[in-house]
């Protein structure tokens, strides 16, 4: 089929678009589109790039605030630090192409979010990637876990971005669809901005990177479809990774925006050369002609329709004033990369390309961006999941509870995973992976900036709204444990086909939850994804609306850690049972995904965060939240698997609640004798209670008298160093 | 130092994929010295007293860790200063491209897991003797981070034996207490070893970020006396 080829009705369903969409098309351009542009439109009215069945929910979002200095709708959200910093981020889904091949997708995941930092001027400082894998007996998992640790090592570690954070989870929802999310967060003066606009009609447009070759064509497109048993079959739609071209953009980009040589610029992500011109075009008001024959090409003979929508990595358009043309090149040149002048800015919106001297396309901007479909998809508001009748809880084997789910991959110990990464480049590094949060210090200043991913997926396909709120309490909570004022947040929105009401309500009551969450907290939402589409022959992924949140420390004095020490005296602060609705001991000890999800309660959650906040920053407590597993798992991870506790759990407590329980909001701290009353006052209003102390080499709980579980804590870190130990070997 | 005098000039090779260099510049100040970036297509040192090749992966390092490094138009000048008996320390990727290049004996192999391994290893000191080393005592124990996927150092035979005799080894990966063990051993080096000395003293390379470790707060000191052994050898 010839790239100029008149479009037809089957030819855009062949690619993703419906009849209804294609009417649309002929009624906004008044006549047939060709080959090429009807290829455009598929690929800007796609699910992944236009957002169509999300945008009308996603608007339910707080998306202000006084540090929010770039809301959604850029490359990425801005945040302002203070002393004229900023914190450029956002998280992004790349489950599709990993599904497919785990290694490139991953890689490439790493890669464009990467972009999406650096395009508006700051520094990548940190990756944090938030992974979901099925049972690991299933077909393809454990090569899947292997080749997405792998890509994502080998691409952060060439680039010299430390991996300092994220979690791993498993659950069989998962088996035919992995979720791979990719966080990354910059930094740059408050003046040093730049955006993806193409303004300043008469400007030049340069091609920028690497060559374009035929890979990823339609890959957004791909990732806006479910899969069947044909998935391989989709290889040829996954990118290939080029992480040293890509710190050689980088650094030629910083160069070239230190040097004010640049009027706007944007990556070519999804969907290629065509959303990098057209969204540029969109947001000045512009237009831009492009000649597609000057485009460096990796092949020969690519047409229109192959330079348009290919998804090959590593690539951008940037738009300068004419007589800075050379000195782009020049610079562009010097770090070793293509560059080449292939267009102009124009006044009228619109997008002209010629191709060997000839028209190839001209479409209006408006109706492929702003214009682009809206759909109020159907939906059905989810049941929250009922109370469930529980089995007696009393007199078992608590310490075998605690040994079952540590030896449960979702406890693992991540360093298998995280030793992959390098996690100290950049010298910044203060807390690393492995931790409640990361926190990294702002290159030659001692500000703090923190970071942590979070979603108990479990929970959310049990109550969507309160799963979602959770999520962003456990994100404050963790930034807490490292100091760190929640000051934004960018989510990555995985759920199933948007076409089936049940999903779509998913993600509206997941929505909401996380919408009321991030009003509670005063942390807006400053940028985000939505992936949808997350099902294989029918059968969706649990609904994973993952948080990423950024946190400041405004001066780090102290290094937060996460273990106690010997002869320190451990606190609960927070509610002394916790609830086992969705909790992981009904799902992994008993064999319930069930139970009621707890609303979050936002005051009290509030009010420990502080407390806790205040206690790492002046160095007086270690601090672990309470969240999967409750306080029994949380002491087996303070211990480290050297020093032991003896802790006596408050009078009256069910055992089961008290030790497993989980959406409580509570932390477990430890204070050297000396800054117990600094402890205590910090906590007043509070409920907080003193558990025990640390030393030995066992972890003892026992309620009333009755030792309910007594545990050697190098045997139950074994236990967790089990999990993922095949992925550190050969 | 004392103050006024002139700080002493320490150039820090830029390599196109060079990802430690921002960090050693930023070390190098921090112990005194003045560092200069020098870009790998410049035919002299910027008439600095010590070089440093940082981290980082050179021009990609698809073919072999180093292998294209060695030829690029600063090594010339890398090797007359190395020659000359000047400071030189590759860090890294810059110790494999001192053995691409044969200022230090052997090669390195990937790493035994066939992995990436980045974490923080124990290193005994095993000479104090050069001017470089002027701030390690022998058998000391340092604790610094290792981020490589090829730093399973291997020679042949007699080279082994030839390193061992002339005592140009000067750290090997050590548990905590500073014994030999392989557990201790990240990567299968040979004799574990993970930085090696030439037989003048004067040019080291070493599989470990000292650069990464010259501020407590992001996790200890123990890089500063390598660097600064540098910086005050220019």
């Amino acid at each position: 089929m010839r790239w100029d080829a008149p479009g037809t009705v089957e030819l855009a369903r062949e690619q993703g678009l419906s009849e209804e969409e294609y009417g649309r098309i002929l009624d906004s351009i008044g006549r047939t589109p060709n080959l090429t542009e009807l290829g455009i439109f598929a690929a800007l009215w796609s699910e992944h790039c236009s957002y169509k069945s999300s945008r009308v929910h996603l608007r339910k979002l707080p998306t202000s605030g006084r540090r929010v200095v770039q809301g959604p709708g850029e490359n990425a959200g801005v945040v302002d630090l203070g002393g004229g910093w900023v914190t450029v981020f956002k998280m992004e889904s790349h489950n599709h192409p990993s599904f497919i091949e785990p290694y490139q997708g991953a890689a490439t995941g790493v890669g464009g979010i990467l972009r999406d930092i650096f395009t508006m001027g700051a520094r990548p400082i940190m990756l944090l990637d938030s992974l979901r894998f099925g049972s690991l007996d299933a077909p393809r998992m454990p090569h899947l876990v292997d080749g997405v640790v792998r890509g994502i090592g080998d691409y952060g570690n060439c680039v010299g971005v430390p991996t300092v954070g994220g979690e791993v989870d498993f659950h069989p929802s998962y088996n035919g669809n992995v979720l791979v999310n990719v966080m990354c967060v910059g930094v740059a003066r408050a003046d040093g901005l730049f955006f993806g606009r193409a303004s300043g009609p008469g400007n030049s447009v340069v091609y920028l990177g690497s060559k374009t070759g035929r890979d990823g064509i339609h890959g957004a497109t791909m990732a806006s479809d479910v899969f069947d048993e044909s998935a391989s079959e989709k290889r040829p739609t996954v990118q290939v990774g080029d992480p040293f071209t890509e710190k050689l953009l980088i650094e030629c980009c910083l160069e070239l925006m230190g040097k004010g040589l640049v009027v706007g610029i944007q990556d070519m992500g999804a969907a290629g050369l065509t959303s990098s011109a057209f969204e540029m075009a969109a947001r000045a008001g512009c237009g831009l002609t492009l000649d597609l024959s000057l485009v460096p090409a990796r092949e020969r003979g690519m047409t229109p329709y192959e330079l348009m929508l290919s998804e090959s990595q590593e690539r951008m358009l940037l738009v300068a004033a004419p007589p800075d043309v050379p000195g782009v090149l020049e610079v562009c040149h010097r770090w070793g990369l293509d560059a080449v002048e292939v267009g102009s800015v124009t006044a009228e919106p619109e997008v002209v390309a010629t191709f060997e001297g000839r028209e190839a396309f001209r479409l209006p901007v408006a109706p492929l961006v702003d214009d682009a479909p809206r759909y109020e998809r159907p939906w059905v508001r989810p049941a929250p999941a009922a109370a469930v009748t529980l089995p007696p809880l009393h007199n078992r084997d608590w310490g075998a509870d605690l040994r079952a789910l540590l030896a449960s991959p979702a406890f693992a110990d991540t360093r298998p995973v995280w030793q992959q990464y390098d996690q100290s480049v950049g010298a910044s590094t203060v807390v690393g992976p492995g931790a409640d949060a990361a926190l990294l210090l702002l290159p030659g200043t001692s500000i703090g900036v923190a970071a942590t991913t979070d979603c108990n997926a479990l929970a959310c396909g049990l109550d969507p709204f309160n799963g979602a709120a959770q999520a962003v309490a456990e994100a404050v909570r963790n930034l807490a444990c490292v100091g760190a004022e929640p000051v934004g947040v960018t989510d990555c929105l995985n759920f199933g086909s948007p076409e089936n009401p049940k999903v779509m309500g998913q993600f509206v009551a997941a929505l909401e939850g996380m919408a009321e969450a991030c009003r509670a907290f005063e942390v807006p939402v400053v940028s985000g994804n939505v992936s949808f589409y997350n099902e294989t022959s029918g059968s969706a992924i649990l609904p994973t609306p993952t948080v990423g949140m950024v946190g400041v420390v405004p001066e780090v004095r102290h290094r937060p850690r996460g273990t106690w020490r010997e002869g320190e005296a451990l606190y609960l602060l927070g509610a002394a049972e916790g609830e086992l609705g969705g909790s992981r001991f009904l799902q992994l000890v008993l064999g319930l995904e069930a139970g009621p999800v707890p609303a979050v309660d936002y005051a009290a959650e509030s009010r420990a965060a502080a407390v806790v906040r205040g206690l790492v920053r002046q160095g007086l407590a270690a601090a672990k939240d309470l969240s999967d597993g409750g306080l029994a798992v949380a002491a087996a991870e303070m211990s480290g698997g050297t020093v032991g506790a003896e802790l006596a759990l408050p009078e009256g407590v069910a055992p089961a609640r008290a030790l497993f329980g989980e959406w409580r909001g509570g932390f477990l701290v430890a204070v050297e004798p000396e800054n117990e009353q600094a402890l205590v006052r910090a906590c007043e209003g509070s409920p907080v209670n003193r558990l025990g102390a640390v030393g030995g080499s066992r972890l003892k709980i026992a309620l009333g008298g009755n030792v309910l579980l007594d545990e050697p804590v190098e045997e139950l870190e074994g236990l967790r160093e089990n999990g993922l130990k095949w992925l550190s070997e050969s | 130092m004392k103050a006024g005098r002139r700080r002493p000039r320490v150039a820090v090779v830029i390599f196109p994929g060079s990802n430690c260099d921002r960090d050693t510049l930023a070390a190098v100040e921090a112990t005194g010295g003045e560092a200069v970036p020098v870009w790998h297509q410049s035919r002299d040192l910027a008439g600095c007293g010590s070089v440093i090749l940082p981290g980082g992966f050179s021009y990609g390092d698809y073919l072999r860790a180093g292998a294209m490094a060695a030829h690029s138009p600063v090594m010339a000048a890398v090797r007359r200063h190395a020659e000359a008996g000047r400071p030189v320390l590759g860090i890294c990727n810059g110790f494999q491209m001192l053995l691409e290049i044969g200022l230090l004996p052997g090669a390195m192999l990937m790493n035994r897991t066939l992995r990436f391994i980045c974490r923080d290893v124990h290193l005994r000191v095993e000479r104090d003797d050069v001017p470089l080393l002027t701030y390690l005592r022998r058998g000391q124990v340092l604790r610094l981070p290792i981020a490589h996927k090829e730093g399973n150092w291997f020679a042949p035979p007699e080279v082994v034996r030839e390193v061992e005799s002339e005592g140009t080894v000067v750290l090997r990966y050590c548990t905590p207490g500073g014994g030999l063990d392989d557990g201790a051993n990240p990567n299968g080096a040979l004799n574990a070893i993970a930085g090696l000395v030439n037989s003048a003293g004067n040019v080291l390379g070493l599989m470990p970020h000292p650069e990464r470790r010259v501020r407590g707060i992001v996790g200890g000191e123990d890089g500063t006396p390598l660097i600064r052994g540098l910086v005050e050898a220019a």
